[in-house]
């Protein structure tokens, strides 16, 4: 494996209007790098929507990407409530978003199910009262 | 069908993106929802949407979406036109309804693009 390009992003958990800001650096590096165009759109909407996730479910939380040849590896890390039913998570059209988060555009029970969807590797692991990491990857081939 | 030609169909009002009058957009999605957005849509050129605020101009940043037409009159915050100006992205509001300015586009050419699409 090559080195690797590793970026780390604080995401404020209170800040709707600067969530997303971190996947959109994540985008333009992958831009610069001359990554596919395919595989950008991938990436951006998996870590976007863990970004978001981590905005309105956590507190936010802290995104740690290695950027490899063949591939990119997105760590999202919070300490938020953690996640009980992890299965029932990844159900599509499952939230547990108030209406207050569905005002904002979220909370169709979407946002994991796309982030397994859009990601070649996708593991998650959830604490209840500790937090949850999710670990995903995109391979550019 | 060319942005100008959208905002004189919709008589929207132009917040970002002036100079892209003749910036050509062949096909459209429209929500309220934007994990819908993200979910469902594939490669349209323009965002039709009721929900104003920042995370929609980041929707349509990841999906490379050029042109965000707000209905119902929505005025998009100094938020949304600075993150549009930055990702050279069009934002116009229009007074119609999501659906009439949905059949108003459609009827005029603007395809939806995918028939999976919402």
């Amino acid at each position: 494996m090559s080195d690797a390009l590793h970026l780390e992003f604080e995401v404020s958990g209170n800040n709707f209007v600067s969530a997303g800001g971190a996947s959109d650096e994540v985008k333009k590096t992958l831009k610069m790098l001359g990554i596919g165009a395919q595989y950008i759109r991938k990436v951006a909407i998996a870590m976007y929507e863990g970004e978001i996730n981590m905005v309105i479910h956590a507190g936010g939380g802290r995104a740690i990407v290695d950027i490899y040849r063949e591939k990119i590896v997105i760590v999202l890390k919070d300490q938020g409530p953690g996640i009980p039913d992890i299965d029932l998570a990844l159900t599509e059209g499952y939230s547990t978003a108030t209406d207050n988060i569905r005002d904002l555009g979220f909370g169709a029970g979407m946002g994991l199910p796309n982030m397994k969807k859009y990601t070649d590797e996708f593991n998650l692991e959830s604490e209840v009262g500790k937090g949850t990491t999710v670990t995903m990857v995109v391979n550019f081939f | 069908m060319k942005l100008k030609n959208i905002v004189e169909l919709l008589n929207a009002k132009v917040y970002c993106g002036e100079d892209q009058g003749d910036m050509e957009l062949i096909s459209a999605c429209a929500s309220d929802m934007m994990s819908d957005v993200l979910a469902f849509v594939k490669d349209q050129a323009l965002l039709i949407s009721g929900l104003c605020n920042p995370q929609v101009v980041r929707t349509a940043d990841m999906m490379d979406i050029k042109c965000i037409v707000l209905v119902r009159g929505k005025v998009p915050t100094q938020d949304m036109i600075m993150i549009a100006k930055q990702k050279g992205i069009a934002i116009i509001s229009s007074d119609y309804r999501m659906y009439s300015a949905c059949g108003v586009l459609y009827k005029n050419g603007l395809i939806a693009g995918d028939q999976e699409t919402i």
